[in-house]
């Protein structure tokens, strides 16, 4: 079986060769999801903890704390420890709440975060679904996830889950437009929606050096209105601890809970990756230009380490705003999106199109 | 045109502020080696408490096992919640006059609210406060403590 840490689509063959030759197509078909299934609940489980484990720790830091370092070598294995807490929770159903929904809404919100990450690239050849719309696709279902935080306050019975939910709403369908708009004017430069053709673009350079002053502008663009869709602080109105207790999951408790937590900062690893792979490059490594000495040096990274190198030092900035910058009051978050980032971002694109179309990119 | 040149001063303005926030996080988050926080168990052998710390009140003594507590009550007068009883006995002196002294001075821990206020109430400075801070006990009668050694004197010199 050939397998290569740069390279996994032999890997990818040789499993599909090795399964249709002792099994009917259709076995073959439902192991393979199987398969890819397993890894991606692992994935999400892994990274959501570590991710809770990250945040903590740079919390910790930037307050001059050590953060947690009790359980485990530099409590490493705290998280783990307060999931297992979580789980053995009783799931409690509160009087008066709307039973169907209530159950369904935080399937909804982990199901969009398993679609989207479907369609992420990690490396060559690790890919599940290639869509020749795939950036549209994202937007698409990532504005899927609301639904789920609206039944969520909505179902609740509860007046905070109530306006958690629909603060939430109000939130990130303004904020989509901005992810939107943001995502359109890479889109002109890099003339394809697919997202292995954006990555495959930016072999010679990551359209953040590409694309000069527009692509900086919507580089910024798009990682103030992701924050802004995850939920998270300085955008974290939809929770609001002071004064919502929780927002829209205050009703919810044990594995459903969980549920939303962990999809909470698997949103924050969503929109990492999305800048990751339309600003930064993907798994593409650091080059400029062609065959040169450079771009050979850093081919010896394999891609994977690329990528999560790359998503993890987004996820580290995000986390860094979090905690900088003060929260925002409903209607100065407004504010910011329809009179700041929506102008500012429609004028990118038509500076993106000059540029495109005069050629000075590279 | 004025309007447009303000709107643009007003988004680079709102930057510049925003990356000076991120700066002096920054400076925290890519330091974490000076963190205030402190590891208690490890550092037990070497942390040193603050000068201003109140951790218990405590009656010093020197080296001929004297302190300079008078016996005349005014810590157990100023005490908001009696933690402190002062039991004092009286004594003749060498040229034939009565003189009370002190007997025993009881403290209860267990009752203190480490508010200074006998500190500052004594005239002659006899107790102060003490740095010691771990009193877990398996006995609450162990927090009930007599301050003054037994056998100790007053200092020569301390006036009434």
């Amino acid at each position: 079986m050939a397998f290569s840490i740069y390279d996994f689509t032999d890997l990818a063959q040789s499993i599909h060769n090795g399964l249709s030759s002792s099994l009917t197509p259709v076995w073959t078909t439902v192991i393979e999801w199987a398969i890819i299934g397993i890894l991606y609940i692992l994935f999400v489980a892994l990274f959501g903890l570590f991710l809770v484990y990250a945040e903590r720790k740079v919390c910790a830091a930037i307050q001059q704390r050590i953060g947690p370092n009790r359980v485990g070598p530099y409590g490493f294995i705290q998280t783990i420890a307060d999931f297992i807490k979580l789980l053995m929770k009783e799931i409690i159903n509160p009087k008066g709440v709307d039973h169907f929904l209530y159950n369904l809404a935080p399937y909804i919100v982990i199901a969009t975060v398993f679609i989207i990450i479907s369609m992420f690239p990690f490396a060559p050849g690790l890919q599940s679904f290639d869509f020749d719309i795939g950036v549209f696709f994202v937007t698409a279902v990532s504005s899927v996830g609301v639904i789920g935080i609206l039944l969520a306050g909505w179902s609740s019975n509860n007046k905070y889950s109530l306006i958690g939910g629909i603060r939430s709403g109000a939130q990130i369908i303004s904020y989509e437009l901005s992810v939107g708009l943001s995502l359109i004017t890479m889109i002109i430069l890099s003339g394809t929606m697919q997202i292995s053709g954006i990555v495959n673009g930016q072999a010679d350079g990551w359209f953040l050096f590409k694309g000069h002053i527009p692509a900086f502008i919507a580089f910024v663009i798009f990682i103030i209105a992701g924050t802004a869709e995850t939920n998270r602080g300085p955008f974290d109105l939809p929770e609001g601890e002071s004064e919502l207790t929780g927002g829209f999951h205050t009703e919810y408790s044990g594995i459903k809970f969980a549920f939303f937590f962990l999809a909470e900062y698997m949103n924050l690893f969503i929109v990492a990756a999305m800048v990751t792979i339309v600003f930064l490059g993907g798994w593409q490594p650091l080059h400029f230009g062609t065959g040169n000495g450079f771009n050979a040096a850093m081919d010896l990274l394999p891609p994977i380490i690329w990528f999560f190198l790359k998503v993890c030092t987004i996820i580290l900035l995000i986390m860094w705003f979090k905690w900088t910058f003060p929260r925002l009051r409903v209607d100065q978050i407004l504010t910011l999106e329809w009179k700041y980032l929506l102008p500012i971002n429609l004028f990118n694109i038509i500076l993106m199109s000059v540029v495109v179309l005069m050629g000075w990119h590279w | 045109m004025k309007a447009l040149f303000n709107y643009i001063k007003e988004v680079l303005g709102g930057f510049y502020t925003l990356l000076q926030g991120l700066g002096v996080t920054g400076k925290y988050l890519f330091t974490p080696w000076n963190y205030v926080t402190q590891s208690y168990p490890e550092n037990r052998e070497k942390l040193q408490m603050f000068e201003r710390f109140r951790g218990e009140v405590i009656m010093p003594h020197n080296e001929n096992n004297e302190h300079k507590c008078t016996g005349c009550g005014l810590c157990e007068l100023a005490c908001p919640n009696g933690s402190i009883e002062i039991i004092s006995k009286s004594i003749l002196t060498e040229d034939g006059k009565k003189k009370r002294i002190i007997d025993k001075h009881i403290y209860h821990l267990g009752m203190c609210t480490l508010c200074n206020l006998c500190v500052r109430a004594c005239p002659s400075d006899a107790i102060i406060m003490g740095q010691k801070y771990e009193h877990a006990v398996y006995n609450r009668s162990n927090l009930t403590k007599v301050l003054n050694k037994p056998g100790s004197k007053i200092m020569e010199g301390i006036k009434e």
